[in-house]
This record gives structure tokens, C-alpha cells and sequence, in this order.
């Protein structure tokens, strides 16, 4: 049953430039898409670890000035004299986008590493600084970024492969393919994070951190781990959006894209894996809605009341409301069951369940009988 | 339980001072833990019981002395560091994962059983797949030993009391330790739970795990432990079995006061 949603769902995203010929519905479901990678990263923070990275964007931007910058070369003089100077020549758009990623994981890691012991509203406030100082930094390092008169003219992504040879993403299409594989690959990698150890010791993190520490998480490592993982994929999402809308300007690192992604996570539901995209897809899709009936201010009102709707409704979000509804409609929730009966624990510490030493021969039988 | 006095200790708190600027929460205390045995923490209420546990477990930093859990030096090590070492505590304040089922709750006490690196989880490689399994059959097995197998998927929070109190002694022996800090686990706890849980402290020792026991309930105390270390006012008063204890004077006095003498007289 799954998998049949499984395959009915990537059939339909498979499709998509098919079946939706208008060319600026296609740009907004691009659009849309990059922000869910945003907001499906910044879920792994604030929904796994309970970390509210308030200045989620720079990533995103780092991501995105670092590709740019790697496929249109720079110029820039060292230490303010003409004489010493820094030329990179443009490089392909793809490795702007490997050098992007790992750029913003880099950032990631030394915010992570910063707010080593800082939680809850700290954390905050060190995140807005650093994407505040971010910003300043591609406002006023004009000879680099060219400040407020934007990185133009930057490349289309593509590819170009000994066997496939060369492709340059001019139309939306190949751009559409492409956020895509990104969207998949985030789900599946953030996905398998939180359903792994690693995961478990975020969540230990964010629901009780005094606990988690007296069973022997380094709780620091999981979540710098987390704030990389985070920033990388942000800033892989930046790095797209570079080559797609091809003119960056310090305006990428406002705060009400930040405020965007996390108005996402949590009225989509933060710590679940499909809440930032519900709420990726309501807040995407909804200004287009209301383009033709109202004016960007009355946009932002409608935001705002919806946002305090949903929150006031559904505190928790729209996916774990929805799936509650649902196991209460059909009355099956998930459960745990066991793979083999019960262990007989006479309480000699011999004979019964032997959690405490190595594997016991009735576990061992166990997984002889399971391989064949 | 004689010969547990004769086997050496695994854990050793010497000298240990811990100030609050000005308050001092523990002068001067010494007192070792012999393999394998239980040792129990009393005292009247403020006489620095869980502020020695908060010492051992690396929570607080003493301001003077040492503690040292299997020839390690502990002070220096930061909580998780030490819970590595084999020295697991509990919590006075009932603490679990309350958002995650009973489940979840043992599989992430379990932390310290798995290695599987970021990469093997990133890339789901087969080992990681294989660890996840046996963690999950670990589970059932600690669930089992508890006795709190059939509320496998409740949440952790949604039990009642005295089950509350039993996941999270299933949490800290899900960290595999070679010794385990217990404060006040049986507060809260009705008599036929409690009589229950001394059942389980026994079944716990059979595995070979040393216990050191802070706890107001009189009866348990005395009825599980091979050795009483009484504080008042942070400092020992009386070190030595239940019936020591019970025959002592000063621990008398700590108690119920002076005026016991008199009517006992």
C-alpha cells in the first residue's frame, strides 16, 4: 500500500512539465521546490534537533554567491593594493554547485561548532548574527560581489559528461528535472538521519538533553552533525537557484525568506518528513492563488492570518493533525511488534533475555533460523 | 553479602567539597562503592544527596576532591563522556523522552550499543541495517527484564506514575552500565510497586551491576542495601550496614531530632 503511494506520488512529480505546459506555473513550482529543499533542511534543525536557526538563508545565500561566484570567476585585490590580486577563472556551474554545497556545510559546521553549549533562544541570536553578518558582507565586498548591483549574467547549470556530452539548462524544464533529483535526494537523506541512531540522539537533544547526556550522547556532535547536514543541502538549494534565476543580489539574505522556511516547517508540521513540503506547497503555491485577486500587501495579511490559524488550530501542524485523524478514523497507529516471542526470564541473570553481555544462544539460533 | 566488603571498590569519591559561592552543599566527603554491591545514599532532605550524585555524574564540578569510577579520574569528563565509562544515573525528577513511546524510549537509551557511522546511515549500508535489527531485539529484551513489554508503544509520558518511573530504569540499563545511580527511584511509588521494584534492584544485581542508591524510603533502604553512608549538612555522619545504621546514634538524631532520646529513655 506504500509503495503504491510511493510510486504514484514520484509518477506524478515525474510528470509534471508534461502536464503543465504553462511556462510561469512551471517557474513557481521551481521556485517552490528550492524552498522546500530550504525548508526540508531547516526542518532536520528545528524539528529533529529543536535548534531554531533563525538565519537559515545565509546558508542558502552562501550557497547561492559561492556558485555563482565559482562559474563567473572573480577578480578581487588582496590586502587593499592592486598589485596582489586573486583571479579564478569560471569554472563549470556544476562544480559551483559542489563548491556551494560545501561552503554552506563549512558555515554550518562553525556555527555548530560556535553554539556548542547554546541552546534554545541563544542558539537564535547567534544564527540571525551570522546571517546579518552574511549579508553585510555581500552588501559591502563590492570588488567580490559587486554589492548592491547584483551578480549578473550567471550561467544556466548543465552538464557535460564523456558519455552524455554537453547540456546547458536554458529552459525550465531540465531546471524543473533538476530541483527534483535535489528535493529527492534531501527527503531520502534526511529521511534515513532521523530513522537512524543519529536521529534518535536529535530527538534526545531536542525532548530531553540532561537525559541524553546521562545515557551517553554527545549531544554536541549530533548536532553540529545536523547543522551540516542542514546548511549543505540549504545551500546546494541556494546553488540552484543561482543558475535558475541567475542574478543574485544581497536582498537573498532578507529575513523574511528565513521566516518563510520556518513559517513552512512549522504549520506543515515540523519533526515529521512531509510537513515542510505540505507547508512548502500551501506557501508556495498560495501567493499565486492570490496574485490576481489582491496586492502584495494584502498578500502578506493573508499569510499572516492563515499562519496564525493553522498554529492556533493545529499547534502542532497540518501533517501530525492529518495523521492523527487518520489512525483515529481507521484505529490503526503504527506499532512495534516483536520479531520473536518473549524472552523467559526466570531473574537468575542466566537463563533469561542477556542484554547485559554478548549475543546469548537464543539469539544466536535466532538469526541463523532468520537467514535462510 | 560479606564478601562484597572484601572485593575492591569501582568506585571511589575522595575527599570531594562542592560550594555554592558561599553555601557549602558538601565539606568533605569519602566514601568508595565495592563491585557489585549496593550502597545507599540517606539522608534528611538538603544534606547534599543529589548534588554528590550531580558530582559523580560529572554534572557539577566538585570544588575540591576526586572522584574516579574503575581507576578513571571522572572529574575532568563531561556527562555523556562518563556514562560511556559503565556509570549510568537516573534522574530525581521523573525524566524520559515523554513525546516518544516506551519503545523509542529503551531504542535510544540503547545509543551507546550501536557504531554505525554517519556514512553507513547515509548511505543505508547493509551493516547499519543489521545494527538497527539487533537494537530493536535489545529493546524487547530490556522491555521484558522491566516487565513493561505490553506498553511497548504508549507514550513515554502517558504512563502512570510508578511505570514512569520503571522506563526510566529501563533507559539507563539500555546504556549497558557497570553500575548504576539511582535517585529516589521509588518516590512516587505505592507500596505493592515498591515492593516490586526491590524485586527488580535484586534481579539487577544478578547481572553484576554495582548499585548506589539515594532514596526516603526507609523500609527499601534497608531491606536492599549491604552498606548505608548517612549525610547531614554534607557532611558523612555514619558509614556501615543497615543494622549499624539503625543502632546509631547520631543517624537517630539526624532524623528525628534530640528529643527522640529522651522519649526513648
Amino acid at each position: 500500500m506504500k509503495n503504491v503511494w510511493t510510486i504514484i506520488i514520484l509518477a506524478v512529480l515525474l510528470t509534471v512539465p508534461l502536464w503543465l505546459t504553462d511556462q510561469y506555473y512551471l517557474h513557481i513550482v521551481i521556485t517552490t521546490g528550492i524552498f522546500i529543499v530550504g525548508a526540508m533542511s531547516l526542518n532536520l534543525l528545528l524539528g529533529y534537533t529543536g535548534q531554531l536557526s533563525l538565519g537559515h538563508i545565509a546558508f542558502f545565500g552562501i550557497g547561492a554567491y559561492a556558485s555563482a561566484l565559482t562559474s563567473l570567476g572573480f577578480n578581487i585585490p588582496v590586502f587593499w593594493s592592486d598589485e596582489f590580486r586573486i583571479i579564478v577563472e569560471p569554472s563549470h556551474p556544476a562544480l559551483g554547485i559542489l563548491i556551494g554545497t560545501a561552503l554552506a556545510g563549512l558555515c554550518g559546521y562553525i556555527v555548530g561548532k560556535l553554539s556548542f553549549k547554546i541552546r534554545g533562544a541563544y542558539f537564535v541570536i547567534v544564527t540571525v548574527s551570522f546571517a546579518e553578518v552574511v549579508r553585510l558582507v555581500a552588501l559591502n565586498w563590492v570588488d567580490l560581489t559587486q554589492g548592491p548591483l547584483a551578480l549578473s549574467n550567471i550561467p544556466p547549470a548543465g552538464y557535460n559528461l564523456p558519455l552524455l556530452g554537453e547540456a546547458t539548462f536554458w529552459a525550465k524544464t531540465p531546471n524543473y528535472y533538476l530541483v527534483l533529483a535535489l528535493a529527492l535526494l534531501s527527503y531520502v537523506l534526511i529521511r534515513r538521519i532521523v530513522h537512524s541512531r543519529m536521529g534518535r540522539a536529535m530527538i534526545a537533544l531536542r525532548e530531553n538533553e540532561s537525559l541524553a547526556t546521562s545515557i551517553g550522547i554527545d549531544v554536541t556532535r549530533y548536532l553540529v552533525f545536523a547543522a551540516v547536514m542542514s546548511a549543505a543541502l540549504a545551500g546546494a538549494a541556494g546553488a540552484l537557484y543561482a543558475h535558475y534565476i541567475r542574478i543574485i543580489d544581497p536582498d537573498i539574505f532578507l529575513f523574511i525568506y528565513t521566516v518563510t522556511m520556518v513559517i513552512m516547517v512549522v504549520t506543515g508540521g515540523k519533526g515529521t518528513l512531509a510537513g515542510p513540503i505540505v507547508g512548502g506547497i500551501i506557501f508556495g503555491i498560495l501567493p499565486v492563488g492570490l496574485r490576481t485577486v489582491a496586492g502584495p500587501e494584502v498578500q502578506w495579511i493573508v499569510y499572516g492570518i492563515a499562519m496564525i490559524l493553522i498554529v492556533f488550530f493545529l499547534p502542532r501542524g497540518i501533517v501530525p493533525a492529518v495523521v492523527d485523524w487518520w489512525y483515529r478514523r481507521t484505529g490503526k497507529a503504527p506499532t512495534h511488534t516483536r520479531t520473536q516471542p518473549p524472552s523467559q526470564d526466570s531473574g537468575d541473570g542466566k537463563t533469561g533475555s542477556n542484554w547485559n553481555g554478548a549475543a546469548s544462544e537464543a539469539m544466536l539460533t535466532s538469526k541463523a533460523l532468520s537467514r535462510d | 553479602m560479606t564478601q562484597a566488603t572484601q572485593k575492591k571498590a569501582i568506585l571511589s569519591i575522595e575527599h570531594v567539597a562542592v560550594h555554592f559561592g558561599g553555601l557549602v552543599a558538601i565539606s568533605d566527603m569519602t566514601f568508595d562503592v565495592k563491585e557489585g554491591e549496593l550502597l545507599s545514599l540517606i539522608g534528611p532532605n538538603g544534606a547534599g544527596k543529589t548534588t554528590a550524585f550531580n558530582v559523580v555524574t560529572g554534572f557539577l564540578r566538585p570544588t575540591k576532591g576526586e572522584v574516579h569510577f574503575r581507576g578513571i579520574p571522572l572529574h575532568k569528563l563531561k556527562p555523556h563522556e562518563i556514562a560511556s565509562t559503565g556509570l549510568v544515573r537516573t534522574f530525581q525528577k521523573t525524566s524520559l523522552f515523554t513525546t516518544n513511546t516506551v519503545f523509542e524510549n529503551v531504542l535510544t537509551g540503547l545509543h551507546r550499543h550501536g557504531n554505525a557511522s554517519s556514512w553507513a546511515t547515509l548511505l543505508a549500508l547493509p551493516s547499519m541495517k543489521r545494527e538497527e535489527a539487533q537494537l530493536r531485539e535489545k529493546v524487547w529484551e530490556i522491555l521484558d527484564f522491566i516487565g513493561i513489554a505490553h506498553r511497548a508503544n504508549e507514550l513515554g509520558g502517558s504512563l502512570p506514575y510508578g511505570e514512569q518511573r520503571l522506563l526510566g530504569v529501563a533507559v539507563a540499563l539500555a546504556a549497558d552500565p557497570s553500575m548504576l545511580l539511582l535517585d529516589e527511584p521509588a518516590a512516587g511509588m505505592n507500596p505493592s510497586e515498591t515492593a516490586d521494584f526491590m524485586a527488580l534492584l535484586a534481579k539487577i544485581r544478578k547481572r553484576g551491576i554495582s548499585i548506589l542508591l539515594v532514596e526516603h524510603d526507609m523500609p527499601l533502604v534497608m531491606g536492599v542495601s549491604d552498606r548505608i553512608v548517612v549525610l547531614n549538612y554534607g557532611k558523612i555522619i555514619a558509614n556501615g550496614t543497615p543494622a549499624e545504621i539503625q543502632a546509631n546514634p547520631e543517624v537517630i538524631q539526624a532524623y528525628l531530632g534530640q528529643g527522640v532520646k529522651h522519649a526513648a529513655a
